[in-house]
């Protein structure tokens, strides 16, 4: 699903309702049939998992890659006092880097702080998929990368997400990107939705069509 | 003057410790070490008059610590108080906090039995705290290393890292928070324990400008010893503590006197802050000029670059041709 609409229109406060940053007003809200209206943005991450638009939010710069994978892997057990490097892990990690093309497998070491913003954002797309999330949120992931690496970071998300078949809802300002990922659209505008098709509808769409309802 | 310091140095480790873990894994200045530190010593002490022996009384001191680190902690996520502001309640109230459990505002040991005692009292006084520091050490590092290879560590890493990342990751960073201040004025509370107990009596005043001796402490560690491993970093609070401990001795062997050795202190704290920024300065203007010389710039440009550079001073220029 694909969430697309004007600056200040609410696509952002949408999204950090849904992942808990933002307290609800008014009304409720479900996660695989849980109530997670009052509940914090830790216990929502059982169920699921989000990418940030800055690189630097979605790591912790401070640690390894392979540190970054093993929170990503399990949201439940952060307190546990088991040990948390494991070498049998290590061959799982270095496979799933190994799939993203972007050279880290090598760097499960490596301090996330060093790895460009490409990287990281890759990194951050792949943890949050790790833990095989109810929901995926994308808030506008590929903003902050160039034009070339947010292409293949746009790839990535469309493969990670076909392969693991998740729910995703991505918000994003490219009305390209809108229309060619995902068989969802929703346009928000004013703090309402102002159009939401789906399936066959949303292919028949075209940018035009698109851009006359952003001008209303 | 140097054993006697590597004693100090020990009992003043584990609060060294306890603020490398706000400042550093937690990236919190915790101000509540100024009150934590003498809570640590009253209530080991006033234990130890009513009967209790040394260890018991140390640990209870330990714990005493991690409830005001507690405070501090809910004060700071629970209340949302700008974490400066947390410390500095809490310090405020544990001053009378300690006066009650003190009674007064000097209390000595008189015949009680201290942690040195257990050892053969044939051995010097430097020998018998050089083994108590170390062992009390040894055992909060220990249990800290194993603390930070757990899955727990991790996320209490995390949540000073990136808060945002690990609540999103299912971290309770409020409860890491918490824990994290918890662990570091327990450790700060066992130190003022030792001392107490090195020094034969609590005092109301002796947190004053521990904070500053703290960080100025982590610093002179990191400067000497840094690494990313965990128990690298933490045999460099030690070694910090000690240094320290060294170099206000040299300065009271220098004829300073007992008064000024706060503003030494703080003398130290700007001087260690201010080294690793004007280290990295230096190293980059280096690096610059190795690298224009590699791209084939010629010693001209490369000294016109330089001057462009405000900083770049004229001995800076000449130590680097002479290489």
């Amino acid at each position: 699903m694909a969430v697309i609409g004007n600056n200040g229109a609410g696509k952002s406060t949408l999204l950090n309702t849904i992942a808990g940053t933002l307290p609800a007003d008014d009304g409720e809200l479900t996660l695989a049939g849980h109530n997670v209206t009052k509940k914090s943005v830790a216990y929502r991450a059982k169920w699921l998992s989000r990418v940030f638009q800055d690189p630097k939010l979605g790591t912790a710069g401070e640690l390894s890659v392979a540190q970054n994978l093993t929170l990503a892997q399990q949201h439940n057990g952060s307190m546990s006092l088991s040990r948390y490097r494991k070498a049998s892990q290590e061959a799982t990690y270095r496979e799933l880097l190994q799939s993203l093309n972007m050279g880290l497998e090598d760097r499960l070491t490596t301090q996330v702080k060093y790895l460009s913003g490409g990287q990281r954002q890759a990194l951050s797309l792949l943890m949050a998929t790790l833990s095989h999330p109810d929901l995926l949120l994308l808030d506008e992931h590929t903003a902050a990368l160039d034009p070339q690496t947010s292409k293949k970071v746009m790839d990535l998300t469309q493969t990670i997400v076909e392969t693991n078949h998740l729910t995703t809802m991505m918000i994003t300002h490219k009305m390209s990107d809108a229309l060619t990922y995902g068989n969802r659209l929703v346009m928000v505008q004013d703090g309402q939705i102002k159009l939401d098709v789906r399936g066959a509808a949303k292919d028949g769409l075209r940018q035009e069509e698109l851009m006359s309802l952003f001008a209303d | 003057m140097l054993i006697t310091s590597i004693g100090q140095g020990l009992l003043w480790a584990p609060l060294v410790i306890g603020v490398f873990l706000t400042f550093r894994i937690l990236d919190i200045p915790d101000l509540t070490t100024e009150g934590s530190f003498p809570l640590g010593a009253a209530v080991t002490v006033s234990a130890m008059i009513s009967g209790q022996s040394a260890v018991v009384a140390s640990s209870l001191g330990f714990l005493a610590g991690c409830v005001a680190g507690w405070v501090t902690g809910v004060l700071d996520t629970k209340l949302h108080m700008p974490s400066l502001l947390a410390g500095i309640l809490t310090m405020t109230g544990l001053y009378s906090v300690n006066m009650h459990v003190m009674g007064k505002s000097n209390v000595p040991l008189l015949t009680q039995k201290v942690l040195t005692n257990y050892l053969p009292a044939t051995w010097s006084v430097d020998l018998q705290t050089i083994i108590v520091g170390a062992v009390v050490t040894g055992v909060v590092i220990a249990v800290l290393i194993w603390l930070f290879k757990t899955r727990l560590g991790l996320s209490l890493m995390a949540t000073g890292d990136n808060p945002a990342m690990s609540a999103a990751n299912g971290i309770y960073t409020d409860r890491m928070v918490i824990l994290g201040y918890m662990v570091s004025n327990g450790c700060i509370a066992l130190s003022g324990a030792l001392i107490a107990q090195s020094n034969g009596y609590a005092d109301i005043g002796m947190g004053i400008g521990t904070i500053v001796i703290g960080l100025a402490s982590v610093l002179v560690g990191e400067i000497f010893l840094h690494g990313r491993q965990m128990w690298v970093r933490l045999t460099g609070m030690v070694l910090g503590a000690i240094i320290y401990r060294f170099l206000l001795t040299v300065a009271m062997g220098l004829g300073f006197p007992v008064d000024d050795l706060k503003i030494l202190s703080a003398g130290i704290l700007v001087v260690v802050i201010c080294l690793p920024i004007l280290r990295t300065k230096t190293r980059t203007r280096q690096q610059l000029k190795r690298y224009l010389k590699q791209i084939g710039a010629d010693e001209h440009e490369a000294e016109s670059t330089s001057s462009l550079n405000r900083q770049a001073s004229p001995e800076g220029l000449l130590s680097r041709d002479s290489k």
